[in-house]
């Protein structure tokens, strides 16, 4: 991408929720909330490479997509003129003069409205998603519908529909307060959390972690009193710090111990560590934030503390009993007290639930009973898991640990 | 706006009993709260499905919906928005014993 393409892009992450979330405030009318700064970022395309990059780039987008919104206002209102619909006429005037007017409303209120708009549990979960990074973030819809498989146009139907359902549904345009904020930012971690473990899927969208950590940074600021916000953030940049280190040369995935810890992103931790340390450890995410923590601070593996970690994941397990929290801690006490107490763990997971074919299940219960030193049957589960993967690498990681083990997926 | 509220019951209730919210409390904070009106319905067993074919009149006995889960009430809302009537209906005891659906009239879509 041009100098000029990354500075439109950048500008316009940063200002495409802030102008949809004023003209929809103003207007109600989404469409034209995303058709002005959809514009305004075209004409900085066309501009910059002749005028240069603005100073505040922006800024620039913000004052241009407004005064196309207010140009669209102004034609309504004639239309309605000629119509001799005084009525609407009015409103749209009433409009533009607002939208023209320094705004005494708070962008910062304006786009947490928008956020909790677009994540609204009352619209489907992957609308909520598709519309917080078209909307919120101003991805382009191409590089959405890239991201999640479907062509562009049914990216586009699938953003069209949401907005429209928030209409019809009668989902207002708001920030929920007191209880109904407290109850309805879970959804919108949710949303983010999904974001940013989309950017790390093997076809997954990268930069889309980024907005994912740059969004929660927004709501950190927006709430800053919400201990869960808090943990999600430090959450994110504690497992975006190892985003260097996840991969060896030829792709291939790498456990925690085998990383190279020059190479974890020290601001990231630092960042990450404080958040840690300054929030409350009760909810899920400042749970896994804790427990991230603990690795981040380890200067080598061998020095993790995993009795901490063990503990941590009791409490998690409490709140969360899915099978994955379920294995994370089985694996803990494996590593932190002795191989037969995450095994012991497993099989009670097994009584559960149906983990048979479950690659976390059978990979961890590979590692514990190897040491454990039942090397069969680690050997036996190795086996089945890289038959089982979904991608070559993660089949060349399972193929690595059988080899080390002495044996192959043959014999 | 406007609001139909269909009650339903479910298939998978709400295995807590404790605290289920009694219904004449729940009909009379409504009435405060925007309901306008509405009632409980005979059994299914006492519907009938009407469809009219190329002129012909077809009559079945019972419900058209073919499901497990059947509407047993109906409510009529008037509230601000969707925020307002989720609050109002989530404490209606067939919230949690069975389901209930929420939808706006047509006339009052905007745009």
């Amino acid at each position: 991408m041009t100098d000029v393409g990354q500075a439109v892009a950048i500008a316009g992450a940063e200002s495409f929720g802030k102008v949809v979330a004023t003209v929809v405030r103003v207007t109600g009318d989404w469409t034209l909330a995303e058709d002005a700064a959809q514009d305004a970022m075209a004409v900085a395309l066309e501009r910059w490479p002749h005028d240069g990059i603005p100073d505040n780039p922006s800024g620039w987008i913000m004052t241009v997509a407004r005064n196309r919104a207010i140009d669209q206002l102004r034609r309504y209102s004639r239309e309605r003129d000629k119509l001799h619909e005084v009525a609407a006429r009015e409103i749209a005037e009433q409009q533009i003069k607002e939208l023209a007017e320094e705004s005494q409303h708070s962008i910062a209120d304006d786009q947490l409205r928008l956020i909790f708009t677009c994540c609204h549990p009352a619209l489907a979960l992957e609308a909520r998603i598709a519309l917080t990074l078209r909307i919120v973030a101003g991805v382009p819809t191409s590089r959405i519908a890239e991201a999640f498989l479907v062509s562009e146009s049914s990216m586009t139907r699938r953003i069209t529909r949401a907005k429209t359902r928030i209409i019809s549904a009668g989902i207002p345009y708001q920030t929920p307060e007191g209880e109904a904020l407290i109850e309805r930012t879970p959804g919108v971690l949710a949303v983010l959390y999904l974001l940013f473990t989309q950017g790390y899927n093997p076809d997954g969208e990268p930069a889309f972690a980024d907005e994912a950590v740059r969004l929660t940074h927004l709501l950190a600021q927006l709430i800053p009193d919400n201990s869960e916000v808090r943990g999600l953030l430090a959450l994110f940049l504690l497992q975006h710090s190892r985003r260097l280190a996840r991969r060896d040369a030829t792709g291939m995935p790498l456990t925690l111990d085998q990383q190279d810890r020059d190479l974890w992103d020290r601001a990231n931790i630092q960042e990450g560590l404080d958040l840690v340390r300054g929030g409350g450890q009760d909810g899920p995410y400042a749970l896994q934030a804790a427990i991230a923590a603990c690795h981040a601070r380890a200067p080598s593996s061998g020095e993790t503390d995993w009795g901490r970690i063990a503990r941590l994941y009791d409490r998690l397990a409490e709140i969360d009993p899915s099978p994955v929290i379920g294995i994370n801690r089985a694996v803990a006490h494996g590593m932190a007290y002795e191989p037969s107490a995450g095994l012991k763990i497993i099989d009670l997971l097994h009584r559960r639930d149906e983990l048979d074919n479950y690659l976390p299940a059978l990979a961890a219960e590979a590692e514990l009973s190897a040491m454990a030193g039942n090397r069969e049957h680690a050997v036996i589960l190795f086996r089945k898991a890289a038959e089982l993967s979904p991608s070559a690498s993660q089949r060349g990681a399972f193929e690595a640990r059988l080899q080390e083990l002495g044996s192959t997926v043959e014999n | 706006m406007m609001f139909m509220m269909f009650v339903s019951t479910d298939t998978a209730p709400d295995i807590d009993e404790k605290g289920l919210p009694d219904i004449d409390d729940w009909v009379a904070d409504a009435n405060r709260r925007g309901r306008i009106r509405g009632d409980q319905l005979a059994q299914s067993t006492a519907a009938t499905t009407v469809r009219v074919r190329e002129g012909r009149l077809h009559l079945t006995d019972g419900p058209f919906a073919e499901t497990k889960e059947v509407i047993v009430g109906y409510d009529l809302l008037e509230c601000a928005n969707l925020n307002e009537a989720i609050e109002l209906v989530r404490r209606h005891p067939m919230a949690r014993l069975g389901r209930i659906e929420i939808r706006p009239f047509a006339t009052d879509e905007r745009r």
